[in-house]
Order: structure tokens, then C-alpha cells, then sequence
């Protein structure tokens, strides 16, 4: 429940009772707000009275008057704008001439009440002022948000970027001060640990490259028919020596052959990622397999793995920049924790959905489905 | 006391961080006790009782090397601990022990950035053991 202050000035002591009689016993209620609203109303006579009670409290509403005894509703709107506050005001006047209702709009009134006004009419006008005041609030929360991710995205890159060079700086001084020895051999395991940093950082910055192209470009003119069983069987191609390595068996079920409106640029995104996954949180002997297939018009696409699983608590972060699952069986695994959140952002690009299905120590299956008709991409 | 009397638990899940620091501490005179995650460190606190410890902050969430701090200073108030991370000023992230109430929720007795020296890290140790 939130309360919003009403300020109402007017010289009429019967308007002031009424609004409050009626205000005080009213609520906001809409299927989008999280919280209903009310209302408490301070009464003030006269124009200074109000402007002294503004000054000592902040109010969410202001319902004025405009024909007052000394200074005029005009002179407190002026006096509004010229402090900067955060009012929604709404003129109440029975003098409701264009002029005056011209000047009070320039000013910052939002709304007009005519004088005399029913319950009800009060009601319908403090609703609509609610609503944009709630809209409004919602808003200006939003885009402190996304302030705070970008600013988070900055913070653990800037990790990320560190940690390899800090790793490499560190085995480089302990060979310029030979601290384990005199021969290059003493340093076996420095120079290919720095190897694989270096490694691991260059899959990172290409990963970003990724990251900032899906973000920046519009590529609607790139758009072509591209055969998913291609790009599928490219990125076999791509994961196959990493595959031999890990002893990952790929395969691939082709249920239709099915052709999309899309960037072949972006197809490669989404299956080299998601294949080379299957083959990284695998099991020796296990098997990665690609199905691609229909469903009501949009192409499916699953990709499963025989691998180590994700729980299901895990799963919900899965898709968010650089969250990596941190535990004893993915230690040793090394990556960027940005494979899945650019997948995720292509997929949507094009309208699509990506779901997880998975199982510890029996392995995942991630399900893509996208819409084989042209989509606007911008 | 000397320095081989001493046993500094290091936890960090950065391989080569952890590498290198056991190297040069090693080579510094110490003992060391390495571990990989909060967890494994969690559970070396519960039975060991090192003479100081080094902590990451980012493992198995963002902030293991809090909580590990926490922990350790409840079961041993008097062993110093080290928070390190890699985290920097320039993301604004940043935090120092230098005013009270930054003292009086982190749990920690210095705090290093990563990618000190080694001498630097063994003048901070024998600053914190009083060698």
C-alpha cells in the first residue's frame, strides 16, 4: 500500500472539505501496479499557505485553485516549476476560461476539475494522475537498472580481461628474476599455463566481438536463405578436432530440411556455441547430438549432450553475462561466460525462444526455436 | 618464531593466482596450504587452524572471500586474514579498509589488489604475523 500526498489549495472551505472527505476514503487499484494506492489530503486557503506547506513537505498531487484572495494558482505554478519539484498538478476553477487553462498547461498543470465537480469526476482525474505517477515512477526505476547492469557488465569484464594478464605478468617475472632456476626447461609449466591464458583471453575478446556486433548492428540487408542442415554440418567441421580431443562423438538427425530467412553469420553464432558446449561439459565417450526439425512453422533446432548437467537452480543464471556454474566438475573447464548469453540475445533477435532441459551427470539438452519467416530485425 | 613456522591458507580459484602465490611464499620461507573454492576452504577451517590466510573474493560466487572472512574470523579472531581480488578501482567496484565503516562489515585485515609483487607479499605477511 502506498500513500500519495494531495495538496489541495483553495479558499472555498467547502472544496477543501470536500476533497478531503472524498480523497481520504479513495483508493487506486490496476492489475499492473504491485501495490494499490491512497490518498491524504492537506488543506490549504490561500496560495502562500500552500507554497509554505510545499516548502516544509514534499506532495505527490496538487490540486489548485486558480482565482485566489492574494496570490494567484498561476504564481504557485511559476513558483513549482521554478523549484524543480516533483508535483502533478491539477487546476480546479470554475473560472476555466482557454487563457487560463493555456498559461496553467505551459506552466505544468497536467489536468483541469471543473468547479463544481462530482465525487466522482474528483475520482476519474486523481486516477489518471495516479496512473501516470505510478507509470512515471516505474520508469525512472527501469532506467536506474540499466544502469546498474551495464555498470555490472563493466566491473566483471574488467575481471575477466585482469585475471589472464595478472596470471601471465606473474609467470613472466618469475622467469626474468629465475626464481625457479637458470634453464628454460625450469619453466615448463609457467610458459604453457601463460600459453593457455593467453588462449582462453583471445576467446574472450572474440566472444566480445560477438557480444558488441549483435548489440550494434542492424542487419536486415545480410538477411538470406540459409540451410540450417549447412550451418549445422560447418560447425561439426568447427568442434571436430576439440571433439577428437575430449572423445566426443557428434551427430546429427536431420527430421526436414529445414531453410530460414536469417544472417548465416548468426546461425554459426548460435550452433558453434551450442556444439561446442555439448563437447566441452561433456564425458569421455559421450556423444553430442544435434536434431534439426519443424514445428507450426518455426524451425527446432536441440542440441544434447551425455555430460556432467546442470542443477536446477543453476540453471536460471545460465543465460546472464559471465555467469560461469562454478563447481568441481567444471573447474578445470575454461570459457569466456559469454557463449550462452550471445546465444540467447541472436535467438531473440530473430523473435525465437532457447530453453534448458537438464539432469546432473546424465546431460543437457537446449532447445532453439525460430521462426523460419523474415523478421524485423531492429 | 621463523618463517617455516608458520602455515598461510590461500584459497583462490584462479589456478595460476594460486600457483604463484604458493611459489612465492614458498620460496618466502613459509608453509602453505592451497585450496580452490570457498568450500574446500570452509572445510579447512573446520579442522585446521592456519597462521594466516589469503582469500580471494570472487569463487564460487561474488562474494566467497566476505564470507570466508566472516567465517574464519568467528572460529579464529586472532588469525589475520588477506582479501585479494583482481577487481579494480577504475570499475568503481572498488573498497579499502581505510574508514570504519568498511572496516566494521569487512572481516578482513588488508586488502590487496592481485598481481602484487612477491617481496610486497611477504613484507604485508610478516607485517600481519609481527615478524
Amino acid at each position: 500500500m502506498a500513500i500519495l500526498k494531495v495538496l489541495v489549495i483553495d479558499d472555498e472551505p467547502g472544496i477543501r472539505s470536500g476533497v478531503s472527505r472524498i480523497l481520504n476514503t479513495f483508493h487506486v487499484t490496476y492489475p499492473f501496479m504491485d501495490e494499490d494506492y491512497t490518498f491524504k489530503v492537506t488543506e490549504a486557503a490561500t496560495g502562500e499557505d500552500g507554497v509554505a506547506i510545499l516548502e516544509r513537505e514534499l506532495h505527490d498531487i496538487l490540486l489548485l485553485d486558480n482565482k485566489l484572495p492574494g496570490m494567484q494558482g498561476v504564481d504557485v505554478l511559476e513558483f513549482i516549476r521554478k523549484r524543480n519539484y516533483d508535483i502533478v498538478v491539477a487546476m480546479i476553477t470554475s473560472y476555466a476560461s482557454l487563457d487560463v487553462a493555456i498559461r496553467a498547461t505551459r506552466d505544468g498543470a497536467i489536468d483541469f476539475i471543473p468547479k463544481p465537480f462530482t465525487p466522482q469526476e474528483l475520482k476519474s482525474s486523481i486516477e489518471n494522475i495516479t496512473k501516470q505517477q505510478y507509470l512515471k515512477r516505474i520508469t525512472h526505476k527501469m532506467q536506474q537498472e540499466g544502469k546498474k547492469i551495464r555498470y555490472q557488465f563493466l566491473s566483471v569484464l574488467s575481471h575477466e580481461l585482469k585475471a589472464p594478464l595478472n596470471a601471465i605478468e606473474g609467470y613472466l617475472r618469475m622467469m626474468q628474476e629465475k626464481q625457479a632456476g637458470e634453464l628454460v626447461d625450469d619453466y615448463a609449466t609457467p610458459i604453457e599455463r601463460s600459453l593457455q591464458r593467453i588462449q582462453g583471453m583471445r576467446n574472450l575478446i572474440m566472444d566480445l566481438l560477438d557480444f558488441t556486433k549483435i548489440r550494434l548492428e542492424r542487419k536486415d540487408e545480410k538477411i538470406e536463405e540459409v540451410k540450417l542442415k549447412d550451418v549445422a554440418s560447418g560447425a561439426m567441421v568447427t568442434v571436430q578436432p576439440y571433439a577428437i580431443q575430449m572423445d566426443v562423438t557428434i551427430k546429427l538427425n536431420i527430421l526436414s530440411d529445414v531453410v530460414i530467412m536469417a544472417d548465416p553469420a548468426d546461425m554459426e553464432i548460435i550452433f558453434n556455441n551450442l556444439v561446442s558446449n555439448a563437447v566441452k561439459y561433456n564425458k569421455a565417450g559421450g556423444t553430442a547430438e544435434i536434431t534439426i526439425g519443424n514445428l507450426d512453422g518455426d524451425a527446432v533446432i536441440t542440441i544434447s549432450d551425455t555430460g556432467i548437467g546442470i542443477t536446477k537452480n543453476d540453471t536460471e543464471n545460465l543465460f546472464t553475462e559471465f555467469v560461469r556454474i562454478k563447481n568441481e566438475k567444471t573447474r578445470n573447464i575454461s570459457g569466456s561466460g559469454l557463449g550462452l548469453s550471445i546465444v540467447k540475445k541472436v535467438v531473440e533477435l530473430y523473435h525465437g525462444t532457447i530453453d534448458v532441459e537438464s539432469t546432473p551427470d546424465v546431460g543437457t539438452t537446449f532447445t532453439v526455436k525460430l521462426p523460419k519467416k523474415p523478421v524485423d530485425l531492429s | 618464531m621463523k618463517k617455516s613456522d608458520f602455515t598461510i591458507l590461500i584459497a583462490d580459484d584462479d589456478p595460476d593466482y594460486l600457483l604463484q602465490t604458493v611459489y612465492a611464499l614458498g620460496k618466502a620461507g613459509y608453509k602453505t596450504m592451497a585450496v580452490e573454492s570457498q568450500a574446500e576452504a570452509e572445510s579447512v577451517i573446520e579442522r585446521f587452524k592456519p597462521s594466516l590466510a589469503i582469500f580471494d573474493l570472487m569463487m564460487e560466487s561474488d562474494d566467497s572471500g566476505f564470507i570466508l572472512c566472516y567465517k574464519i574470523k568467528r572460529k579464529y579472531p586472532e588469525v589475520p586474514v588477506i582479501l585479494a581480488t583482481a577487481v579494480s578501482h577504475e570499475t568503481g567496484l572498488s573498497f579499502s579498509l581505510d574508514s570504519d565503516r568498511e572496516k566494521s562489515w569487512i572481516r578482513a585485515d588488508k586488502y590487496l589488489e592481485k598481481g602484487i609483487r612477491p617481496e610486497q607479499l611477504d613484507q604485508e605477511v610478516m607485517k600481519l604475523l609481527k615478524i
